[in-house]
């Protein structure tokens, strides 16, 4: 007697496996990728054109490529030269920052870390200290990157590349957020003039490009000052850069107020809490916690956008990489410094916006189909 | 009342008078005032005052001085070097105005496609698209620019032009070169037909909704339009006796000579800008379809409707309502960064005007302030156009 002939009682039939084509790795290619004639053809055109661009890449950046040698003249493969980025990485990290003093910016990028990943984070233990040291970090920051009181003095002219860059992301996160948060408590104020002035304030610096905004601080702020008062570049292009990103953060905090339900305000008026009590205590930590992807989506573009002092002549990133371009030894390897600086860029803003992500799912669960 | 009256007779009676929110609301507000005021006098004491020491001219008569520097590119009217600042503010708005109006037609156009294949069951064409967004959204626009300027320039020259359809497009490092079309007598039927066309087919739609709702009679609509649109102009352009022709360009000498000079600061631009804002757009799209719920899609199949009109009918319009206002600002942002033109020297508004104009002059205030409201100018048009268009297409509720 074969097997296919038992009998079995009604509900005793052990489970067979499903058929081939159903389950497994074949029905996963056959449903996702030739499912329709139209399917296919797709799936075939999308093979052909990751073909190409793929070994086009690969060998641009990897094979055809060149990575030792001393000159230009030495590459000679056909692909990248990769040769302009090691002859200018110090300048790409530090900008021409002194070359025995590199150990401040690592310090302080180091130190930086420590500073952020509690606040990304809320499972690390005693956060409430490294809170604290996060808090206070701006200022090591400042004293270790510029110097005095026993350092030597490094003016910010000399400062440049991923050093910059990071500088002018921060500086302008730490300030747009308290500033953004006024702002967007302004913009719900009952008081019509404070309210009136800061909707005119936001609409005004989301109307007008960053550019200008930055022509501005750099051409004009000179002007609004008392004769003797001088502030440099890199203040002005932060205050520039300060101002820009706290109109975005500040509508992006309206969206998590106006999430708020009106009972919590409520609530908090009924327990007898003053305004700012009730802000501090009820309102506040609910409104940032919902709206903390948006804040971290803003940073993306802050951190994005800071490349634009390179027009009002600061040397971050791009700055940099222009004059690595412009170099006489270098002449013609704009897309290799280009496509650098991009991978530094991606690397960080998608970083970045995974972590956004991942606290969305972790915020509010269950909202998916 | 009476309540207010024993508060406020308790308040002037008790501690102070800060116990009356009326008060301090209007305290506070006169603080801020003052504040501001302050903080004004100080700003216009100070600028006037360095005005003088540096001896920088006011006012707006600078814009009826001659420029005396030359724009490479201005489509629209003539300019020269002896033309006036007011003229460069003129060409530098049209030049913004082009490259962000081609700008949002192709980011719309390729957003929509991209998010439409970011959703297509195709597993590959799904993850390249995805990519395709991930590398476009995380690297800075400006590098982006500087990138698609560097690959334009790397071009070949003049002389190792590459050349398309039998020399009537060439491409070099200086741009790309079409024939230029010289309309001839009885050419202006042509749009005069479109034009005409286009009103038909509003009024045939309409005609055609009308009648549907009334007896339930369906035309097709979609293939009468298209064929009336492309039919009558052809018609009129056939009717007068083809009176187009092309001027090609040749080599002469050196360089091209003849045809349109598409240069490569505007392409560059162009492009950056397009796919810039197109992987914005295709996730906007993309979140606006998912948004719809599947029920939708169920109810719809359950009552019959064929795949494309489920599309068309059930997702379409209740997904425009989630897609509207974050387009809206993602075409807000395309026009505010063309403003990056400037870094490859595009004459666009901040380019030439609030650059080149800036520097001759040094009236900055003047300057800035005029750029600025430029932005502030098209942004309102912008988005008053999308609020009208997104109440259009809104859910009325009761």
């Amino acid at each position: 007697m074969s097997v296919t002939e038992q009998q079995y009682a009604p509900g005793e039939h052990p489970d067979l496996p499903p058929p081939l084509g159903e389950a497994g790795l074949i029905a996963w290619f056959k449903k996702r990728l030739f499912s329709s004639v139209g399917n296919t053809i797709l799936t075939l055109v999308a093979v052909f054109f990751l073909y190409h661009v793929l070994s086009a890449i690969i060998f641009w950046t990897l094979t055809g490529a060149t990575f030792t040698g001393e000159t230009k003249a030495d590459c000679d493969l056909g692909g990248a030269c990769w040769l302009v980025i090691g002859d200018r990485f110090h300048q790409f990290m530090y900008g021409l920052y002194p070359t025995d003093q590199y150990w401040r910016p690592n310090l302080t990028f180091i130190l930086m870390v420590v500073a952020i990943v509690p606040v990304l984070f809320d499972n690390i233990p005693h956060r409430g200290k490294f809170l604290l040291f996060s808090a206070i970090f701006p200022f090591i920051a400042f004293y270790l990157l510029s110097g005095g009181w026993g350092l030597e003095t490094v003016d910010t002219d000399e400062w440049g590349g991923l050093l910059l860059t990071l500088v002018l992301g921060v500086t302008g996160i730490v300030a747009s957020l308290p500033i953004g948060i006024v702002l967007a408590l302004g913009r719900r104020s009952n008081m019509p003039i404070v309210r009136t002035l800061c909707v005119c304030f936001i609409e005004f610096i989301r109307g007008v490009p960053l550019i200008t905004i930055l022509f501005m601080a750099s051409n004009m702020l000179p002007l609004f000052l008392p004769e003797g008062v001088n502030f440099d570049k890199l203040l002005r292009a932060l205050i520039g850069v300060a101002l820009f990103s706290s109109a975005y953060m500040a509508e992006v905090i309206r969206g998590g107020l106006q999430a708020i339900p009106k009972g919590q305000y409520e609530g908090a008026d009924a327990m007898g809490l003053s305004y700012w009590q009730s802000m501090r205590l009820i309102i506040l930590p609910q409104a940032l916690r919902i709206v903390i992807p948006g804040i971290v989506n803003t940073f993306i573009g802050l951190y994005k956008d800071t490349t634009l002092v390179s027009i009002i002549g600061l040397f971050d990133l791009i700055g940099i990489g222009l004059v690595a371009v412009a170099d006489v030894k270098w002449r013609g390897l704009a897309p290799e410094t280009y496509a650098f600086i991009a991978l530094l860029f991606f690397i960080s803003c998608f970083a970045m916006s995974r972590y956004s992500l991942w606290l969305e799912n972790k915020l509010h669960t269950g909202h998916k189909r | 009342m009476s309540a207010e009256t024993a508060q406020n007779a308790r308040g002037s009676g008790g501690a102070s008078l800060f116990s009356d929110q009326r008060f301090r609301s209007l305290f506070f507000q006169a603080l801020v005032i003052g504040l501001l005021g302050a903080f004004l006098v100080f700003i216009v004491y100070n600028t006037a005052h360095n005005i003088e020491k540096r001896g920088i001219q006011t006012g707006f008569a600078f814009l009826d001085a001659a420029a005396g520097y030359d724009i490479a590119i201005s489509p629209f009217m003539e300019y020269t070097a002896t033309h006036t600042h007011g003229r460069v503010f003129l060409v530098g708005l049209f030049n913004t105005l082009l490259v962000s109006f081609l700008g949002i037609i192709a980011a719309t156009f390729l957003g929509v496609f991209l998010g439409v294949l970011r959703l297509s069951p195709n597993w590959l064409v799904s993850r390249i698209v995805y990519c395709y967004v991930e590398f476009t959204r995380n690297v800075p626009l400006l590098l982006q620019i500087l990138l698609w300027y560097a690959i334009f320039l790397a071009l070949p020259a003049v002389k190792q032009s590459i050349t398309m359809f039998n020399d009537i497009i060439i491409l070099n490092k200086r741009g790309l070169i079409v024939p230029e079309p010289l309309p001839g007598d009885g050419f202006m039927l042509v749009p005069v037909a479109l034009v005409l066309a286009l009103f038909a087919s509003i009024f045939f739609a309409r005609w055609a909704k009308k009648t549907q709702a009334a007896t339930g009679k369906i035309y097709p609509v979609f293939m009468t339009n298209t064929a009336m649109i492309i039919g009558l102009p052809l018609l009129a352009f056939a009717v007068t006796g083809f009176p187009l022709d092309f001027a090609y360009a040749e080599l002469k000498g050196f360089n091209f000579k003849g045809g349109v000079v598409i240069k490569p600061e505007f392409t560059a631009l162009w492009f950056a800008l397009s796919l810039y804002t197109a992987a914005f757009i295709s996730e906007t799209v993309r979140a606006g379809i998912q948004s719809v719920s599947h029920g939708q899609t169920e109810a719809s199949e359950a009552l019959g409707l064929r795949p494309s009109w489920t599309m068309r009918l059930i997702i379409l319009p209740q997904a425009l309502r989630v897609i509207i206002p974050p387009m809206t600002s993602q075409y807000l942002n395309l026009t505010k960064n063309s403003s990056l033109a400037v870094a490859i020297g595009y004459p666009d508004i901040v380019q030439s005007f609030g650059g080149v104009t800036l520097n001759q002059t040094g009236q900055a205030i003047e300057v800035i302030f005029i750029t600025m409201l430029v932005y502030l100018t098209i942004s309102l048009l912008i988005s008053g156009f999308m609020n009208w268009y997104n109440n259009r297409v809104s859910l009325v509720e009761r």
